[in-house]
């Protein structure tokens, strides 16, 4: 048995609602500190809802109301005074379809550190440089950082949107059904890197694919119906869930 | 559509027919002589730029702020929908009643008299309705996911607009600017009463000057002077420059429009 991690985040009694309906129905799991959390269940169930609650996307959706807390090292996100921006540095978030902005390759990567206030040519070239390399993308895009970011290719456009979001420097990275738009070959490569990049960062990682959540996770939260059926050790969770739910779903029954 | 195409085919040919003959290079650079019946427009050119660049300065930030408020920021529902009224009903105002809004208002309220500064302004109130829808229109067709990629990396919100969402509806914004020139260039009646002059010596000094401008001289060309022989294929000659100006400037926002195409596959 390996020691118990540090908590990065947690989730404390957790409701949340759009308008009148319910979406997510307290749900407690703790994120620990250079692990993968995936988040798995069917479509519907809340799990990118969730996602987006910890680094507050959901503060741009009108008509909405959280309960509970989420917390990071211990400070509730959501405190009044807390600033959003501050959290979003913390937390950074790769979309489920590659976002890059209609701009150069290079000036995507240093979009965080620009808006950031960083003025230093230098230190932005040496981050872009080194986020493309921790995202893989380095040795294709070397000869070309100034050509427009929508050449690239889909699989190539989501490890730009990865070194975009690690040049803000965060401490955890959410990955929000990020192989969706992608074919298998691009699909291994994000995932390789996930499992690269968790030496550094506290990954969350919300997948459609229970075999993506089985290879890349350490810990595997299975939502239904905006209820938490059941939170553990992903090989635990796999191999003897403890809930009936989760053992029908993941021998396709349902989802 | 080929009737169109005839259409538009005809009265080119017209006036290129009837304009082109007085067509010169002292025709483009000097100012009219003797009594208007010889000589060139270019005091008429250079005011008609300068009232168009005046109504840009003064209707740009004004419709590209005002689109930026009603898609980014949103007001409450009540407030949208008068704001969008009076830019439609503004949109379906005759020209010559900005005219004598422009004439009473900036020349006589505000004591600007008949200068570029007033005729800047009642173009701009022209140009305003135009300004906002396309600008408008440039930022809703902005996915939302490039908004939220840019405040999940720490943008502010207005950081976003500024840096990730302007640039990337520049070119469609670009495009309605230049359609909007299009159309304050060839505008007569607004300008008639606050701006122009039938004839000027010498260029504009100071925004305070009254100007000779394009349409309006064409106007006085055909209805004031002594010497219509003489004074009407300076007026075709105008109107052949004036179209010039107005086909190639809309012609560059097709041009700016394809390319933006191309490049972002919108």
């Amino acid at each position: 048995m390996e020691p118990e991690l540090p908590v990065r985040m947690q989730s404390l009694h957790v409701s949340f609602s759009y308008g009148e309906k319910k979406v997510l129905h307290d749900i407690n799991l703790d994120i620990y500190q250079n692990r993968v959390t995936a988040i798995i269940g069917p479509s519907g169930c809340g799990k990118s809802t969730f996602i987006r609650l910890l680094n507050r996307m959901n503060d741009l959706i009108p008509d909405t109301r959280l309960e509970g807390q989420i917390l990071l090292d211990g400070n509730d996100i959501y405190q009044p005074g807390v600033d959003p921006v501050e959290i979003r540095r913390k937390v950074g978030m790769v979309f489920q379809k590659p976002n890059p902005f209609p701009k150069t390759i290079f000036d995507n990567v240093a979009y965080g550190l620009v808006v950031k206030g960083v003025r230093d040519r230098c230190l932005i070239q040496n981050v872009v440089e080194s986020c493309l390399k921790k995202s893989a993308l380095w040795s294709e895009v070397k000869d070309r950082l100034h050509e427009n970011a929508l050449t690239l290719s889909g699989g190539q456009q989501q490890r730009l949107c990865i070194a975009r979001c690690l040049a803000v420097e965060p401490e955890v990275v959410l990955f929000d059904e990020p192989c969706a738009s992608l074919d298998p070959i691009a699909t291994q490569r994000i995932e390789e890197l996930i499992d690269e990049l968790k030496k550094e960062y506290t990954i969350v990682i919300v997948t459609h694919n229970m075999q993506q959540a089985a290879r890349v996770s350490d810990y595997t939260a299975f939502l239904l119906m905006g209820e938490l059926v059941e939170f553990g050790h992903t090989e635990k969770v796999f191999t003897v869930p403890s809930s009936k739910k989760t053992e029908e779903y993941l021998a396709g029954k349902f989802g | 559509m080929i009737l169109t195409l005839l259409l538009l085919g005809t009265i080119l040919w017209f006036i290129i027919i009837r304009g082109y003959p007085v067509l010169s290079w002292e025709f483009l650079t000097t100012g009219p002589r003797e009594g208007m019946t010889s000589g060139g427009i270019s005091p008429a050119i250079v005011g008609t730029f300068y009232l168009v660049i005046g109504s840009l300065l003064i209707a740009c930030p004004l419709g590209i702020g005002c689109a930026i408020y009603l898609c980014e920021f949103n007001p409450p529902g009540l407030l949208v929908n008068v704001i969008r009224a009076s830019i439609n009903n503004l949109a379906g105002v005759p020209s010559v009643v900005f005219g004598l809004f422009g004439l009473a208002v900036f020349v006589k309220l505000f004591r600007f008299g008949v200068s570029i500064l007033s005729g800047s302004l009642t173009l701009a109130i022209l140009s305003l309705p135009l300004i906002i829808s396309a600008s408008q229109e440039a930022l809703l067709a902005i996915p939302r996911s490039l908004r939220e990629a840019s405040l999940a990396l720490g943008a502010t919100r207005w950081q976003t607009i500024r840096h990730a969402v302007l640039p990337a509806a520049f070119p469609r914004i670009l495009t309605g600017l230049i359609l909007a020139v299009g159309r304050v260039s060839g505008e007569t009646a607004p300008i008639m009463f606050t701006a122009a002059t039938f004839y000027a010596p010498g260029y504009p000094h100071s925004i305070f000057s009254e100007v000779m401008a394009l349409p309006y001289h064409i106007y006085g060309l055909m209805t004031e002077g002594l010497y219509p022989e003489k004074q009407i294929p300076i007026a075709y000659g105008c109107a052949l420059i004036l179209l010039i100006l107005v086909l190639s400037v809309s012609s560059s926002a097709i041009v700016l429009r394809h390319r933006y195409r191309k490049t972002y596959g919108a």
